[in-house]
């Protein structure tokens, strides 16, 4: 490696490098665009509800009831978006475990969303916290509880965080220009990946059994005893379906990031994930079969919420899974990405049900959120996509990393 | 006679052993084990929906005293002013029922298993209690209870779980002292006692008066057993029990995953770490092939 040459912001010495960071934090593109003008007013109307939530308790912004006691912070931000971070430990286990190096030119946009989609997600948990202060009980060891499910999501939560920043952080140090600091983070990665993919597969699959023990609650098609595993698989394929999705996306608007080769790449890197995929998705498809017989659920099937399983079922699940495989088949990019978004509806959809729309469907009190519980949900997600806007325009996410990085792995 | 205690941390051994090996494998062989859970037995044929628990259980727990009264058909519930209700049924028959809710104080909580701090704690004498300085606000108790007992107070900023304790902070160290509505109750429709003996009693009503009562104890095996007992005159649903309850104790429905928490953290890297290596050394082979 050579150290003398191209020195592009800062030299490691400390003036020059704060001068870098404070011209970084400036805007980089232009600020009155349609979609800033749309956003911003969100998501200032969205940190006032919290702090308002934080002064006056959750009933003054929330309905939730003493019936429904998780609302869409939890079962929209929480429940479901977990599933559709799952792309990060995905292409993760592909590209630096299996070394599918076809796939790396969409990881760090994997890893990055992941992170963030972690790290806002569980601040939104944070906020339907009754005692959020207290959060630290589960850290420091209040008395560990350790045979709930909770707190195997929250510890492997936790850590998972930890690995992906891990994982992230050798961009973040390019961007720096730390060389130093680059050697060492590279180093770690391999530890960050090992760990950070076992705490993918079981905080994933902790979040399908929180439900386990609501037996009674969730309606029988959406309760069963399988749903670890059925998270599991979900997150395969919706986390997949979301790196579609944003790779779509960031190739259309920051184009001027990326290298011809790394333009090319995506087509066939879309076709390889839609047949993992499709077949993802037909042993999600085949395990719903089975419960489904097993459990004698067609007794269901007549009624309304039998309708609405066939609903999320059949234009959610089976439809998108032979449109991967076609898309795979035939190569066509569209159907793929059509595929994709029917997929994360599908997602969204189960873990709803599961968790809000056929929990407690006996009880006499219902939950409809309040405009102001949606508001805040959107803002998050708001939020997110600034905060990966601003990294995006800095770090090498999508643009090539620099010489003395690349050359020295 | 120690048999809920032993197979209640039973069911939470194999959970706990994959991560606290020395704590579980401590408590289960402690003196303790021998301790009998206390429980209350509520015979519904005897109560009048007199409401006199309600204020009781109020004043043991320095709450304000319900507003309401039981009225006939209303369905009143448990929330964050109120630990028991009572509740003046009418049956499928025309005829007229009461019942009094409130925790249910299982063997094997759903709501113990539930909490990630313990705030939610099955005692050694058989009360479930919320501790205060435990608790983190995530309302998963209130998620799994199977009898929906755990009530929280949305309105507070701090809000506490509120649940029946069975009076523990009164007879916790003073044995002489008995939960408040059953000290209080005219009519002679709670007893309080050891499980076993308010079981024993149960049955012996039962066999004694078949005509008067209906042929189950709720609680005796509903959700792996309760420390509450409910015998009644007619089916228990009809009087607005959950009779839909499985059997099976909860922490068995989450036991399987929990148990494989562990294992999987420890194999899981060391065969990734393996296929990597693997994986490595062709495309290493490859590489050369093809230079």
């Amino acid at each position: 490696m050579n150290q003398t040459t191209t020195i592009q912001y800062g030299d490691n010495k400390g003036t020059n490098s704060w001068k870098f960071f404070l011209s970084e934090l400036k805007p980089k593109t232009k600020i009155f665009t349609p979609f800033n003008i749309i956003t911003a007013p969100i998501i200032l109307a969205g940190l006032a509800i919290i702090v308002y939530r934080f002064i006056y308790g959750l009933e003054s912004v929330t309905n939730l009831n003493q019936d429904m006691p998780w609302g869409i912070w939890k079962a929209f931000n929480v429940v479901v978006g977990v599933a559709m971070a799952g792309g990060a430990y995905v292409l993760v286990f592909m590209t630096h475990v299996l070394h599918m190096k076809k796939y790396s030119p969409i990881l760090k946009v994997a890893v990055l969303n992941g992170l963030l989609a972690y790290i806002f997600y569980s601040f939104a948990l944070i906020l339907e916290l009754g005692r959020p202060l207290d959060i630290f009980n589960v850290i420091i060891g209040n008395d560990y509880g350790v045979s709930s499910i909770l707190f195997l999501v929250a510890w492997h939560f936790m850590l998972y965080i930890l690995c992906l920043m891990m994982e992230f952080a050798p961009s973040v140090a390019e961007w720096l220009n730390a060389r130093k600091w680059h050697k060492v983070l590279m180093t770690l990665t391999l530890v960050a990946v090992v760990f950070g993919i076992t705490l993918s597969v079981l905080h994933q699959g902790g979040i399908g059994g929180l439900f386990m023990l609501a037996q009674g609650k969730v309606h029988p098609l959406w309760y069963n005893q399988y749903m670890p595993l059925m998270f599991v698989i979900q997150s395969v394929f919706g986390g997949l379906a979301l790196v579609i999705v944003i790779v779509t996306i960031c190739w259309r608007i920051f184009a001027y990031q990326l290298d011809e080769k790394t333009k090319q790449a995506k087509n066939p890197i879309f076709v390889g994930l839609s047949g993992i995929c499709a077949l993802s998705m037909f042993s999600y498809f085949f395990m719903h079969v089975i419960i489904f017989a097993h459990e004698q659920n067609w007794t269901y099937i007549g009624t309304g919420w039998g309708l609405w399983y066939l609903f999320e079922m059949i234009p959610f699940v089976v439809v998108p899974m032979f449109m991967f495989l076609y898309g795979y088949k035939l190569k066509k990019i569209n159907l793929i990405n059509i595929a994709a978004v029917l997929t994360l509806v599908g997602i969204f959809l189960n873990r709803m049900n599961t968790a809000l729309i056929a929990y407690n469907v006996d009880a006499p009190l219902r939950y409809v959120p309040t405009i102001w519980e949606v508001i805040v949900s959107i803002s998050i997600i708001l939020i997110q996509i600034w905060v990966f806007r601003w990294i995006v325009l800095r770090m090498p996410v999508l643009r090539k990393s620099p010489d003395w990085a690349s050359g020295g792995h | 006679m120690s048999l809920d205690r032993r197979t209640f941390f039973k069911a939470f051994g194999v959970a706990g052993a994959a991560l606290a090996l020395g704590k579980t494998a401590e408590a289960a062989s402690s003196s303790d084990s021998d301790v009998e859970f206390m429980g209350v037995l509520y015979d519904a044929s005897r109560c009048v929906g007199c409401q006199t628990c309600e204020f009781a259980c109020a004043d043991s727990h320095d709450m304000e005293f319900p507003e309401d009264a039981p009225d006939f058909g209303i369905t009143r519930r448990t929330d964050h002013t109120s630990r028991t209700i009572v509740n003046w049924h009418e049956l499928p028959d025309g005829g007229e029922g009461y019942s009094k809710a409130q925790c249910m104080h299982c063997n094997e909580p759903a709501c113990y298993t539930a909490c990630l701090t313990q705030a939610l704690y099955k005692t050694k004498d058989g009360p479930v209690i919320w501790r205060e300085d435990k608790c983190m606000g995530c309302r998963f108790c209130m998620i799994s209870c199977p009898f929906d007992v755990p009530k929280t107070e949305y309105g507070s900023n701090n809000p506490r779980i509120i649940k029946c304790n069975m009076c523990y902070h009164k007879w916790e160290n003073d044995r002489s002292e008995i939960p408040a509505c059953v000290a209080d109750c005219p009519y002679d429709a709670l007893m309080f006692g050891t499980r076993r003996e308010i079981l024993d009693e149960a049955r012996r009503r039962i066999i004694e008066n078949p005509d008067v009562y209906h042929n189950q104890i709720y609680g005796e095996k509903e959700a792996g057993g309760t420390s509450w007992l409910v015998i009644s005159p007619v089916p228990i649903e009809q009087i607005g029990f959950n009779n839909k309850i499985k059997y099976k104790s909860y922490p068995t429905l989450t036991k399987g995953f929990v148990s494989s928490i562990a294992p999987v953290d420890l194999l899981l890297p060391a065969f990734l770490l393996g296929v990597y290596e693997a994986t490595k050394v062709r495309t290493k082979n490859t590489e050369e092939e093809e230079i």
